[in-house]
């Protein structure tokens, strides 16, 4: 017998939850009491009295897990509301990325011109460095780190996807 | 050679490959694969133990006092919730384990299955590191990883949580895998400047003091041999923790007694003194500091200690040195070289006179031949030391008797629970240090509270004829909740009355071991000696005075210099404030 591993999707799930403490435990409890791993995770108080917060998960599971996790989170007396971005519809993704390159010459001035083609800024420059600050979906931020890779990659840091609905309507 | 086997052969192959002789555990349906390969192999001994609690506390009294990871086995759910006081005592006292237990199949994990527990969740805060392994063809190296993760640096528990369906499953397996990638590889060894800087801060002293803990022991036997010649160099006066007993000799003229909430007058009393000391292996304690801001308050302070997050973690030290007390002493020695010592009689001949207190003095007669407990202990000792005999104990006032009466000169002879203080640890202790030292004489010294909460282990000294003895001091009271009671709520003794105690003599007659019943100071030393000769498991129940205490004593919240000794008087209540501290 082998074991079967089973199909997994990537889902965005958003998730509003009273700011105390424990709770980013117990989240992140969910998914590892079932073998999955989060692959991102923001979290940041949202609201004027810094009651609430928005946290925003990327996972990979099979469907029928994270419809599980949902359901739990749910659950959880803290947590007001959870929206699967993935299972609801258009929405947006975005997400920031240091990116340090050094080298010098031609390399040098190829990884200016992608910054330009990717709209990423220039927040840090040596003789023989720059870091780009780069805003957009994780394809996007993925494609320059990899372009990057070749001209001299040194360090990547990423913030992890916030993501919210298109059109009018709020959570 | 590699061949495809399943994961419960994988394992067990990795237990073999990882020496080990025996795995402590009770069966269960989640663990049945791996049973089925135990069951004809006979390169593992599997005790079959009759709680899981027993387990884990068995498989500690084997590594401490063997030095060796202890190897616990028990199925999922109950099994692995059974077994969690036992890696939670582990983790507080550092004892190497290798905890496998059974999961639900992998597709059924967060369904609430039958008998599903998320061990990997329940345990994560009370091991060292652990592991949901979901594929077979990891678990030879996630087994190889958890026994380095367990025995180095700080030693600690390990779980790895296997489904049921990946000890179904195989893999291919072969003999030298190709192990996990070394990313756990804790310092051993001090910087140069480091040892430089204590060595020349404790040659200076005029007042200094050598404070050692469970490290010591830790660090292995040849920990014990270099305190022991680093001492003689520098002829400092040595104190150690609960955890520590033992890699020093007691019957040193420069050894002053345990210290801390019972230790001796002058262990805390130099403490307090002290204007250099040298903490080795030991992580000031909440029972061994006493009040923090009174904590020896002129001192400066050397904290040795191979976990980086020990140091400055609850008393701020002048120079923190992270590594293993065995290596760090040694170079210490070397950097001593032909120094001297700055003349230090003056701080013995201050040590002498609190000595001259003999604070572990207590009532010795007593009418009507009442056994006082601290004798019982004594006598244990005159009677037992010449085979050398391994002490575990339970939690309670007879815990701390047998700390403070019974002496120790060798290391791994003492196995106590310290940090988290577990009552029923003693007995399944003593099992497992039995089958890791079997020409060893290993006694429990029990309460008749404390032996209870683990009493069935009775039946697996049975059955592996363990000739353990197991000593109770019955004061027909949890004497140390007594004892605070009358300390520090006017001697109301709210449910901390042994009532029902059964017949500890037929009951462990029952179980087929030897049972002993001591009722007098009379029949002390006679019914010590029938223990002995007996070539088997016995049980004594000693009958103690019911409302001796235990004395020295820093009452709760307290300073070192606060000592409460035997023939105070103490009064019946107690701030709020410090009944509210530990
Ligand atoms: C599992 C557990 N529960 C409760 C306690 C709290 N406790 C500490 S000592 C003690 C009494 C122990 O009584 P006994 O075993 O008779 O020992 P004695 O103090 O009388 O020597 C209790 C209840 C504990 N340490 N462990
Ligand atoms: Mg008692």
């Amino acid at each position: 017998m082998k074991i079967l591993h089973r199909e997994t999707e990537r889902h965005v799930l958003t998730v509003m939850v009273d700011n105390e403490a424990g709770i980013l435990a117990k989240i992140a409890g969910l998914f590892t009491a079932r073998g999955y791993n989060i692959d991102s995770l923001t979290v940041a108080d949202i609201t004027e009295n810094h009651a609430v917060s928005r946290i925003t998960i990327v996972t990979k599971g099979p469907p029928s897990v994270i419809d599980q996790i949902h359901a739990q989170l749910e659950r959880l007396v803290p947590v007001h509301k959870v929206i699967d971005l993935t299972e609801s519809g258009p929405h947006l993704e975005r997400e920031l990325a240091l990116v340090k390159v050094s080298g010098k010459g031609e390399n040098r001035v190829e990884a200016l011109r992608l910054a330009d083609v990717f709209r990423a800024n220039v927040v840090d420059s040596t003789t023989s460095s720059f870091i780009f600050e780069i805003v957009g979906t994780p394809e996007k931020v993925d494609s320059f780190i990899a372009l990057m890779r070749e001209l001299g990659l040194v360090e990547v840091g990423r913030t992890g996807v916030v993501g919210m609905m298109r059109g009018p309507e709020g959570i | 050679m590699s061949e495809e086997k399943s994961g419960a052969a994988i394992l067990v192959e990795s237990l073999v490959r990882q020496n080990v002789e025996f795995v402590f555990g009770y069966p269960g349906g989640a663990v049945l694969p791996i049973y089925d390969e135990l069951f004809s192999d006979t390169r593992v001994r599997h005790i079959l133990v009759r709680h899981e609690a027993g387990a884990a506390h068995a498989a500690e009294g084997y590594a401490r006092s063997t030095g060796k990871p202890g190897v616990v086995l028990v199925t999922s759910g109950p099994g692995a919730t059974n077994a969690v006081t036992g890696i939670a005592d582990a983790f507080l006292d550092s004892i190497p384990l290798v905890v496998i237990t059974g999961q639900v199949a992998t597709n059924l994990i967060g369904s609430d299955a039958f008998q599903e527990a998320d061990t990997v969740g329940i345990t994560r805060h009370c091991t060292k590191h652990n592991y949901l392994v979901k594929d077979p063809s990891e678990l030879a190296a996630t087994i190889d990883e958890a026994f380095q993760i367990a025995m180095e640096g700080r030693p600690g528990p390990v779980v790895v949580d296997i489904p049921k369906n990946v000890q179904v499953a195989t893999a291919t397996w072969s003999e030298n895998a190709i192990q996990r990638k070394n990313r756990y590889s804790p310092r051993k060894a001090a910087s140069a400047d480091e040892i430089a800087e204590a060595v020349d801060m404790i040659a200076r002293a005029e007042r200094p003091i050598l404070y050692t803990g469970g490290g010591v022991i830790n660090s292995g036997p040849r920990a014990s041999e270099l305190l022991r010649k680093f001492q003689e160099i520098t002829g400092a006066p040595l104190t150690s923790t609960l955890m520590g007993l033992g890699a020093f000799d007691h019957r040193h003229p420069d050894w002053l007694g345990m210290l801390g909430m019972h230790g001796t007058y002058e262990a805390n009393m130099a403490m307090n003194e002290c204007d250099v000391m040298v903490n080795i292996g030991a992580r000031f304690d909440d029972r061994v500091t006493g009040r923090l801001d009174a904590f020896s308050p002129n001192s400066e302070k050397i904290h040795i200690d191979i976990d980086r997050s020990s140091i400055n973690k609850v008393v701020e030290v002048d120079l923190g040195i992270v590594g293993d007390c065995a290596t760090v002493l040694e170079q210490m020695i070397a950097a001593w070289g032909k120094r001297k010592q700055a003349d230090i009689s003056e701080w013995k001949a201050r040590i002498e006179r609190w000595r001259a207190k003999d604070s572990l003095a207590y009532a010795k007669q007593v009418k009507g031949g009442t056994i006082m407990p601290q004798l019982a202990v004594e006598r244990l000792y005159a009677l037992t030391r010449d085979k050398d005999p391994i002490i575990t104990t339970e939690v309670g006032q007879h815990q701390m008797w047998a700390a403070q009466y019974f002496g120790f000169d060798k290391p791994n002879k003492w196995l106590t629970s310290g940090g988290l203080g577990t009552m029923g640890y003693g007995m399944p202790a003593a099992i497992g240090a039995q089958l890791g030292n079997p020409d060893s004489l290993v006694i429990d010294i029990a309460g008749e509270a404390s032996i209870q909460m683990n009493i069935q282990e009775l039946g697996t000294a049975s059955q592996f004829r363990l000739p353990i003895k197991v000593f109770i001091l019955n004061n027909e009271y949890m004497g140390m909740v007594r004892q605070w009671q009358e300390l520090t709520y006017e001697s109301r003794y709210s449910n901390s009355y042994s009532d029902s105690l059964p017949d500890f003599v037929a009951l462990s007659e029952a179980y087929g071991w030897k049972g002993i019943r001591i009722h007098d100071e009379s029949q002390l030393d006679a019914g010590i000696k029938a223990m002995m000769e007996h070539d088997g498991p016995v049980m004594v129940d000693c009958l103690v005075s019911k409302e001796a205490n235990c004395f020295p004593m820093i009452p709760s919240g307290a300073a070192h210099t606060e000592m409460l000794l035997y023939g105070d008087t103490v009064a019946g209540t107690m701030e709020d404030e410090a009944k509210a501290l530990v």
